[in-house]
């Protein structure tokens, strides 16, 4: 299945809800403010919020007066440039160490699928040829470690573990060395689930940061906030307190196989300038696909 | 983005200034501000149209309060409609007729089953039943795992078979377990699934008909978008769940998927989860999930308690004596009155947004007795003492103590206390002319707020700084909430 499919798969119960209500006005064909109203509360319904809906359509609406167009049946392609261009203009690419292992950081809220994405991540490296090392960050959580052991095996990679309750930073502090002596390519880092709004967890998690950075030059290269798809408007504070405390460097939407649309990273990236990296299309270790802009807001605004 | 909301829903409520009856344009101004807010608490669209449609047919027309103004008033039955949809707080598990009750945890992946069902266990244990947990997650790498550690932790039994069995049996053996070791609870955490997954959702339908549950909650996680609607449709249609369960509810989400849901399934909202610490489940509070949806704080409490306590008419009267400098301690007594009439004052003062971010407020706590210790020395005091305190000598102040049961030294400090406050208001009175009204009042309260406190004396000030809690409340309000 070619991608385009599986992610056109994965978002047809959103398509179907976005423009299935929209479809009776685009065909009716004149474009008033009604159509475009329709359109707003169709975003707000794919969970891109009041403020950027307003602003898409509002993009929408100057190109549709600026290329003359005059009936709605357009209207999507339009809506379809304006998410792509607005979700482009970061750059998605994973970040990679020059030399030595590149360290990547998992983080998120409970729930958010951070181990499963590490899994998947672990599986894609590994098919790729890469040595990958698997760090047991989430010492908190019970059988958290039991679950990486558990992909570890599923996808043949080391697991660097200490205890529960251990110091995830020391967790950290191992696989670096481990990842040395083994010279592995990439060292994935998982963390304990934690609400942005808890200081003292924020903390811990920054100090992780710092302890990478301390024993590996340039790392970490990349911190991958998970945001689970289904997620309304409070990603947006996942985002930004997640940024300020670790400096997020990129997203992975998760769970998109659902009926949910992840249209909350319209606003991350429009507000906070972090670009989606990856998205989770389904529970299957190979599930996970680098995020296209372009195949995104197509999938989503093309009837 | 969510200061900007309740900022503007303020602006646009001082905005209104109609007397008597809402009019359609109150109302109107007003449910803008509303369905905005209730968009960014992630309500589902549907919903909200629906809502505030109803919300608008009830409030046009209604007489406004003497205490409330016309924008208090409609944020006042938004806030009553919300609650009242939110149904009320039932926080009890459906118990079988003959033990054991089984309840049966459902959710997408990752909405905290699993952290669920030992709190539930716990919350049994509390209550002297004898819970077992039954491990039915056989999908997720070390799920069983973990509901055997958590297991350990509150000393539940765990029942489990591996992940090779198929979960419908695991099941029906665990139920037979219950039975055989005198258990009298049975607690069924299932693997997360997709609504839309008709294979996993057969499953769960098929265990639900081996075991036949007393209780089917659905777990919904507190962020939850636009989403959730669809999500507690399918599960409803599907299993017919019996109550929900909302969990994360302690991140800074303003979890308006809890209202989609109720609203789509019509099942009661049974207990909320908060953090990943095994705790018993906590009951949920319609009242205080609608505040939070509006993203008012506890202001809608207040303008609650205010509309109750505080007679508008006579915080007017109050506030033109204030501007004339003629208040007395007939007035004093007055105002202690109502603001004691709110409730405790530390707790009033809490709900009141931006106060808890003042500096040397955080940890004011307010004696309730001295405030009613002041009461009775004014009330010992003869109607023409009160009305002209300079005529207060050493004897009449004897016979005060003696009559209020306090020291000659207390009945000194609340005269000082009450002629500073003469004097601050005799200031404020000048002010007025130049910034009007508002600009007096407000700088009064800050000064109420700031010295009154940070003196740590008797809260003298207090009085003065509340003769009018709902302008208050706005004053406030430009203080940026973060």
């Amino acid at each position: 299945m070619g991608l385009l499919d599986k992610f056109r798969r994965g978002l047809e119960k959103s398509r179907t809800a976005v423009w299935g209500r929209l479809g009776g006005w685009l065909a009716g064909g004149r474009l008033d403010d009604a159509v475009f109203d329709e359109m707003e509360e169709a975003l707000i319904a794919a969970d891109v919020g009041v403020e950027t809906a307003a602003w898409l359509v509002e993009e929408v609406r100057r190109q549709a007066r600026r290329e003359r167009i005059a009936t709605a049946e357009e209207l999507p392609s339009l809506l379809e440039r304006a998410m792509t261009e607005a979700l482009s203009a970061v750059d998605p690419a994973m970040r990679m160490a020059d030399a030595g292992p590149t360290l990547v950081l998992m983080v998120g809220v409970n729930g958010a699928g951070k181990t499963t994405t590490i899994g998947k991540l672990a599986h894609r490296y590994r098919s790729e040829g890469r040595r990958v090392i698997l760090a047991a960050g989430d010492t908190f959580r019970a059988a958290a470690i039991e679950q990486l052991v558990e992909w570890g095996r599923r996808t043949g990679c080391d697991v660097v573990r200490h205890a529960q309750g251990a110091d995830p930073a020391a967790v950290v502090f191992d696989a670096i060395a481990a990842a040395r002596a083994r010279r592995a390519d990439v060292i994935l880092c998982d963390t304990a689930g934690r609400l942005h709004n808890k200081a003292p967890l924020m903390a811990e998690l920054a100090k992780i940061r710092k302890v990478a950075a301390r024993e590996l030059p340039g790392a970490p290269h990349e911190v991958l906030l998970v945001v689970d798809g289904t997620t309304g408007q409070n990603a947006l504070n996942q985002a930004r307190t997640f940024q300020e405390a670790v400096d997020v460097s990129g997203i992975v939407l998760t769970k998109l196989d659902g009926t949910a649309k992840g249209g909350v990273v319209l606003p991350i990236v429009r507000e906070y300038q972090i670009p989606v990296k990856w998205v989770g299309l389904g529970e299957q270790v190979d599930d996970l696909e680098p995020f296209n802009p372009a195949w995104f807001a197509q999938a989503l605004c093309r009837p | 983005m969510l200061e900007g909301l309740s900022g503007s829903l303020q602006r646009v409520l001082d905005k209104l200034k109609s007397k008597g009856k809402l009019t359609e344009a109150d109302v109107d101004a007003a449910m803008r501000e509303v369905r905005l807010a209730l968009l960014a608490a992630d309500v589902n669209v549907r919903i909200v149209r629906d809502f505030v449609d109803r919300v608008k047919a009830r409030a046009v027309g209604q007489e406004v309060q003497r205490s409330l103004t016309p924008g208090q008033q409609v944020v006042k039955i938004v806030y009553e409609e919300l609650t009242d949809l939110m149904g009320g707080s039932q926080h009890r598990v459906n118990m079988a007729a003959q033990p054991p009750t089984v309840v049966m945890l459902v959710g997408l992946q990752g909405s905290g089953k699993t952290t669920t069902a030992a709190k539930l266990a716990l919350s049994f244990v509390r209550l002297q039943h004898r819970p077992l947990l039954v491990a039915a997650d056989v999908y997720r790498p070390a799920a069983i795992e973990q509901l055997e550690v958590l297991g350990q932790q509150i000393q539940v039994p765990v029942y489990q078979q591996g992940t090779a069995a198929n979960p419908v049996d695991i099941a029906r053996s665990g139920l037979a377990e219950a039975k055989r070791m005198g258990a009298d609870v049975v607690i069924i955490d299932t693997a997360g699934r997709l609504h839309i997954d008709d294979e996993l959702m057969d499953e769960v339908a098929n265990i639900r008909a081996a075991v036949e549950p007393n209780e089917i909650l659905l777990v919904v996680d507190a962020m939850t978008g636009q989403d959730a609607v669809r999500v507690a449709e399918a599960f409803h249609q599907r299993l017919g769940i019996t109550g929900v369960v909302l969990t994360k509810l302690d991140g800074d989400t303003r979890g308006g998927a809890a209202l989609s849901v109720r609203a789509v399934t019509g099942c009661p909202i049974k207990f909320i989860g908060t953090g990943e610490k095994i705790e018993p489940l906590e009951p949920f509070h319609p009242d205080r999930l609608a505040s939070r949806i509006l993203g008012m704080g506890d202001v809608l409490t207040l303008i609650e308690r205010a509309s109750q306590a505080v007679d508008l008419e006579k915080a007017q009267e109050m506030e033109r004596k204030l501007r004339t400098a003629s208040f007395t301690l007939d007035d004093f007594r007055e105002q202690l009155r109502q603001v004691r009439n709110l409730g405790p004052l530390d707790q009033i003062l809490k709900m009141v947004p931006g106060v808890s971010k003042l500096k040397g407020l955080e940890n004011v706590s307010i004696d309730e007795r001295k405030l009613a210790r002041i009461e009775a020395i004014i009330s010992s005091m003869t109607r023409e003492e009160r009305a002209n305190p300079d005529i207060l000598n050493a004897s009449r102040r004897r016979r005060i103590a003696n009559g209020s049961g306090v020291t000659v030294r207390e009945v000194n400090q609340v005269l000082n206390q009450f002629e500073q406050m003469q004097q601050m208001m005799k200031r404020f009175a000048g002010f007025g002319k130049r910034f009007g009204r508002r600009g007096a009042l407000n700088a009064l309260k800050s000064m109420g707020d700031l010295s009154a406190f940070g003196q740590g004396g008797l809260p003298g000030n207090v009085p003065a700084g509340l003769p009018h809690p709902p302008e208050r409340v706005r004053h406030h309000k430009k203080k940026k909430r973060r």
